[in-house]
């Protein structure tokens, strides 16, 4: 390095090799990535996750089993695997439903009026009131347990915080300038809706959906854990590790340890997929 | 004392009161609504599948009628609930015992669990956000931001299961679970055998709830740091920690406590989660017991003293906020 002394204070900040936005967009690739991965191999493997092998119980992991394999011989990497894409697809449901209640109740609230606005907030908080985790149970025993209970139940109860966020966009927009400016200058509320607002809304829209993601996916293993989401027959994560709980005592860590870190991974993974997209996406952080 | 200055804070909280009974009332309906619809048969709950076969008809009509379910649902949620409002929540179909005793019980239980927890992860979330903001980009403040993040995507179960297997498993220090030791007479269990019992399912409960303060409490310092007369004050010299004691902490100490009372609802729900792995009997294990096997009166009352907690406690986190901001004070922000 000779010419070191040549290179100037400008040419120094030339040299950084990625900002924070082609940072961000390897993130959200890399995540992306990973989560399909999950949710491919998951779905292939089959019947590798419920085959009992009797000769190989209770393995500590090693080549063969790198996570284990369990009291009847399963092996618990495809458990998990198979566990955490079941996730996947109900969290992918369930925000995607709760998405669109909430995105319905928001512009209801914000739009229609004084008196259906007091309403929806009103039906805000009373579902908030209720802590999320006995509400779900609630739900879940309304419908008589099982995979149908869980997949409703966290279905139907993600939408107050989104549901909050909208309304509040649109009533901050309706007193926007460039959108009274547009209403003045004649433009028809259907134009306005379409060109002025939707563009605005729909980004917040997209990462609070992601967003809702991982709350969905740990509501669903939670549930599952306390015996009131998924049939014990299902490698469900929760099954899993609520199973694993009577072993426990026995040292078998492995059956709890991989699974849950799995699940960790993959909740964090969706959690920084939104982050980035909400970085991208919303234009005051693009030069942070 | 003024009272003209307070005026308006007293009629907020009379309308907040108001408005919490109107939202227990509707919390008690919907769970009414909910519990009702379940396919759970509450007379095959109560006697089991045995008892069923060999219950004759006439009987079975007559329990029904004990039950009360050949009575309409609207008369037999108003019956429950005037029942409820004289402090008679039926009788729990699990314990044979009232809901009332079983909830008073269990409540406290949970109470001591949860104001445990939220104490100790309120009280160190907020000085390890003060920390990380105070050293923005330094590596502490690296360590304190990653912890937080990693510990927010944490499912609550798994790292009582972890903490289970660690403590309790593999270093045999702690008891695998339950409140009081198996097998001692209730006169001899001694608070240092009850702390024992708490410890672990409070750690779990504060380890996983200390990520939100931790982060909030961080953009905060790190938004005051960056004020001007912070700034002014560290041009006169003064130290660091009296520019946090003296400027910073009362701005940011404030939002810190009303989000930690607005975060009742969550510790519940981990509480219900953290029980459960740790056998701990409080109102969450309750609950679930309750879904599972169908003990519909007892779901019931905890749904209702649940949200209850939690509207009390976002009604004490609105009134911090009024009281000591006297922005909010004056304003028109009640309105």
């Amino acid at each position: 390095m000779n010419n070191t002394s040549s290179v100037t204070v400008l040419q120094k900040y030339q040299r950084r090799k990625l900002n924070q936005r082609s940072q961000t967009i390897i993130y959200l690739a890399f995540g992306g990535i990973f989560l399909f991965a999950i949710t491919l191999i998951g779905t292939l493997l089959g019947d590798v996750a419920i085959t009992t092998n009797f000769t190989q119980k209770n393995l500590v992991p090693q080549m063969a089993h790198p996570f284990g394999t369990d009291y009847l011989g399963r092996d618990m990497l495809s458990r998990t695997l198979k566990g955490m894409s079941i996730s996947i697809y109900i969290g992918l449901f369930a925000s995607v439903i709760s998405a669109l209640i909430a995105a319905i109740l928001g512009a209801a609230a914000a739009t229609l009026g004084k008196k259906v606005d007091a309403i929806i907030t009103w039906f805000i908080d009373l579902v908030m009131g209720i802590p999320h985790l006995l509400l779900l149970i609630l739900i879940s025993y309304a419908l008589g347990r099982g995979t149908f209970g869980v997949v409703v139940a966290v279905a139907i109860s993600h939408w107050p915080l989104l549901t909050r966020i909208i309304r509040g966009e649109i009533l901050q927009l309706k007193e926007a300038n460039y959108i009274k400016i547009a209403g003045k200058l004649g433009q028809s509320k259907m134009k306005i809706v379409a060109k002025h607002m939707i563009p605005h809304i729909f980004p917040q829209f997209l990462v609070g959906l992601v967003l809702l993601f991982p709350h969905a996916i740990l509501h669903e293993a939670a549930l599952t854990f306390l015996g009131f989401g998924l049939p014990p027959e299902q490698p469900g994560i929760g099954i899993i590790l609520s199973e694993s709980m009577k072993y426990l005592a026995l040292g078998m860590w492995w059956l709890a340890l991989f699974p849950g870190v799995v699940l960790l991974a993959t909740v964090m993974l969706f959690d920084l997929v939104g982050q980035s997209l909400r970085k991208i996406i919303d234009p005051r952080s693009a030069h942070d | 004392m003024d009272v003209e200055k307070y005026s308006g804070i007293i009629r907020y909280i009379g309308k907040s009161i108001v408005k919490i009974v109107s939202l227990l009332i509707a919390v008690s309906i919907l769970s009414f609504i909910l519990v009702s619809a379940s396919p759970v048969d509450p007379i095959r709950a109560y006697i089991g599948e045995v008892g069923m076969a060999n219950m004759s008809a006439e009987n079975l009509a007559k329990l029904e009628a004990y039950f009360g379910l050949n009575i309409p649902p609207v008369q037999r949620y108003w019956n429950w609930f005037s029942d409820f409002v004289q402090g008679n929540m039926g009788s729990s179909l699990l314990y044979r015992q009232p809901v009332a005793d079983v909830i008073q019980v269990k409540f406290m239980n949970s109470m001591v669990l949860m104001t445990t927890a939220w104490m100790f992860s309120g009280i160190l979330g907020f000085v390890l956000g003060i920390v990380a903001g105070l050293y923005r980009g330094h590596w502490i403040d690296k360590l304190i931001k990653g912890y937080s993040l990693l510990v927010a995507s944490t499912p609550t179960f798994w790292l009582a299961l972890v903490l289970l297997m660690v403590f309790s498993v593999w270093l045999q220090i702690l008891p695998i679970g339950l409140s009081v030791p198996i097998g001692v007479n209730a006169a001899e269990v001694t608070v240092f055998d009850n702390l024992k019992h708490l410890l672990l399912p409070a750690l779990t409960l504060s380890v996983i709830g200390i990520a939100n303060i931790t982060l909030h409490t961080r953009e905060k310092m790190i938004d005051i740091m960056g004020e001007d007369y912070i700034l002014f004050a560290k041009a006169r010299g003064k130290s660091t920690v009296s520019i946090i004691r003296n400027h910073a902490l009362r701005n940011i100490i404030l939002p810190a406590i009303t989000l930690q009372f607005a975060s009742i609802s969550e510790i519940f729900g981990g509480s219900v989660l953290v029980e459960q792995v740790f056998s701990y009997p409080g109102l969450g294990k309750a609950a679930v017991s309750a879904g599972l096997s169908g003990d519909a009166p007892l779901l019931l009352g905890v749904a209702v003293i649940s949200a209850a907690l939690v509207f009390v406690g976002n009604l004490i986190a609105n009134i911090l906020y009024g009281i000591i901001d006297p922005r909010i004070r004056r304003g028109s922000a009640y309105e």
